[in-house]
């Protein structure tokens, strides 16, 4: 299967009064239409690698390439189309804009893309939140919706552009038990349905082992690599 | 537009703070444009009524007391320059009136009605009788005629300082607003005063008004070249009065350094309180870029806000700012009723009080939009 993120030997350094480096040449990529975890400590730099996946942070050395892109030499222009077409965020905090109804934010990443949104997307956005089972509160500003519903919208919001690859760190980081778990299955029904790359970073491995590879680091190393 | 629905949605997500922005940027263009439009009225009430029914631009005699003769060609020249508006020559001295027992000393001026009426509008200052029409008709200001109990259709007798004594009858009484003219003016026709004072077809003096007042000196020194008479004299209002032209200048400049402060004010104003939007909305910003929104596209969002503040407030600005005026001018009366300052409003002023307050409001969106590029969203998720 092709490689739809690949990194090799990623380094990063925050420079300061004492230099600290979190990560230590990280050679790792991820299949299209896989479901993957990264788990590890906190501190142990997974969110760092994430970050570096997403092209939100850079490495200090090393290459980063998505979709066969090689991004960490990209204009901040060319991340920005290529984090808006290819890739969706799903955040610990659901990060909606609080101005604007759950269907307005769902299509943001869309009006970014286009400046509109047909037809076409609308009934995409329909589709999904049917899927993710808020249609119902479509309308409500994101300050009047429960944590679920407000992290639900987020889901959509990062799936409206149909990206290949989405990043989740912590999603479920400030819900409850059995929102945590019906989001999951939300994310493995679009996993399915669209053939979706998931990378979820997470502390918690119980939520690791329902995907089908966990990548564990430890101290900015790739302790483990398991695949089911 | 993304960037104008995002701007739009975080002023109206924040009503208060964006009505109270548009009321003090309101408050600030009102107060400029009352204080313009306030000088620019008084600086027109100024200058009418220095200039207002008297000739911009008069020629005479460099010697006193020495009549100008072949007048004819001078007046068809001056009259053919396009800049000047009316021409009236005049033959004008001293003389004096008797009724009864009282004499008083006047200035006869000989006038053909019809210039001199484009000139001084002696049609509308008749408030009793009617021109002189005959050639031993003469007209008498309100002073005067209060002075001496003159009415229409007296006879009235001139006295020359020889001693001659000739009688005319009074068609009418004219009030021209300024007593030194109500109280000397004897006006009759040209040809009249010619016979009285024997200057034969001669005169003393021709009377210029100008299209552009303002431009009195220009034309003035145009007509001085046509002429081209050592023995002329040619002076305009400019040059008489200027000690008002210098006060009105610097009236002018103070009141452009009043404006231009408070266009500053409100631009430091709106500036501050996008700077502070940035802040409030870095989370927002963040979010933003991390789904893709390019650094200029985001930066646009403060520009659309400082263009829709400064629309909303210009705006408002312009109506409380013309309203005040029109309150003032209606309110502010002196005691005989009338306005303090005449209602003058240049709506090339106005227009562009307005658009220089809306391209200072886009202006001061500039500096919170250059700090919102440098906004990074990695800063904005790691902080959570």
């Amino acid at each position: 299967m092709a490689e739809v993120i690949k990194l090799e030997k990623i380094d990063k350094i925050y420079r300061g009064a004492g230099d600290t480096q979190v990560l230590f040449g990280i050679d790792l990529s991820f299949d299209e239409g896989s479901f993957n975890a990264i788990v590890g400590e906190s501190g142990s730099g997974k969110s760092t690698l994430m970050n570096i996946i997403g092209t939100l942070d850079v490495p200090s050395s090393g290459k980063v390439y998505i979709n066969n892109t090689r991004t960490d030499v990209l204009s901040h222009d060319k991340l920005a189309e290529l984090r808006n077409q290819t890739i969706g965020f799903v955040f610990q905090f659901h990060y909606l804009l609080p101005e604007f109804t759950a269907l307005e934010n769902v299509l943001i990443p869309c009006l970014i893309e286009h400046g509109r949104a047909d037809k076409h997307i609308r009934e995409r956005a329909d589709e999904l939140f049917e899927l993710a089972g808020i249609s119902k509160i479509r309308n409500n500003l994101a300050p009047n919706m429960s944590g679920g519903q407000q992290q639900r919208t987020a889901i959509i919001r990062a799936l409206i552009n149909d990206p290949r690859i989405i990043l989740a760190d912590e999603p479920t980081g400030n819900l409850d038990t059995s929102t945590t778990a019906s989001i999951y299955t939300l994310f493995r029904q679009i996993n399915q349905a669209y053939k979706t790359t998931f990378v979820i970073v997470t502390h918690d491995r119980k939520i690791a082992e329902q995907t089908d590879r966990i990548v564990e680091i430890k101290d900015g190393r790739i302790e483990m690599d398991v695949r089911k | 537009m993304i960037s104008l629905k995002i701007a739009w949605r975080f002023l109206r997500s924040g009503k208060a703070q964006t009505l109270l922005i548009v009321i003090g940027i309101g408050i600030a263009i009102s107060v400029q444009l009352f204080v313009g439009l306030l000088i620019n009225s008084l600086q027109i009430n100024l200058v009418q009524s220095t200039t207002g029914n008297s000739p911009h631009i008069t020629i005479s005699s460099a010697v006193e007391d020495v009549t100008i003769s072949r007048w004819e060609t001078m007046y068809d020249n001056i009259a053919g320059i396009p800049e000047v508006a009316a021409v009236a020559v005049s033959a004008s001295s001293n003389a004096f009136v008797q009724k009864g027992d009282n004499t008083e000393p006047v200035l006869v001026r000989g006038f053909d009605f019809t210039d001199a009426d484009a000139i001084y509008n002696f049609s509308e200052a008749i408030y009793r009788g009617e021109p002189y029409r005959s050639r031993r008709d003469v007209l008498v200001g309100k002073e005067l005629a209060e002075e001496l109990e003159l009415e229409v259709n007296d006879r009235l007798v001139v006295v020359l300082p020889s001693g001659t004594e000739s009688t005319y009858r009074i068609a009418g009484l004219f009030d021209v607003g300024v007593a030194s003219v109500n109280k000397s003016w004897v006006i009759t026709r040209l040809a009249t005063a010619q016979d009285i004072f024997g200057y034969g077809n001669r005169i003393n003096a021709i009377d210029v008004t100008v299209v552009d007042l303002f431009n009195a000196d220009v034309v003035a020194t145009r007509i001085k070249q046509s002429l081209n008479d050592e023995d002329l004299k040619v002076e305009n209002w400019k040059q008489l009065n200027q000690d008002l032209l210098s006060a009105l200048q610097s009236q002018q400049l103070s009141s452009l350094m009043i404006q231009a402060f408070i266009l500053l004010s409100v631009v430091i104003a709106i500036s501050s309180i996008l700077a502070i939007t940035v802040f409030q909305k870095s989370r927002q910003i963040g979010i933003l870029k991390a789904m893709g929104i390019k650094d200029r596209t985001a930066s646009l969002i403060f520009i659309f806000q400082g263009l829709i503040l400064g629309l909303a407030g210009s705006l408002t600005g312009v109506g409380i700012g013309v309203g005040l005026f029109w309150s003032f001018v209606n309110f502010a009366t002196t005691p005989d009723g009338g306005p303090v300052v005449p209602y003058y409003v240049e709506t090339s002023f106005v227009l562009l009080s307005w658009g220089i307050a809306l391209v200072a409001a886009v202006l001061a969106g500039v500096i919170p939009a250059r700090r919102s590029l440098k906004l990074n969203p990695i800063d904005v998720i790691r902080e959570g």
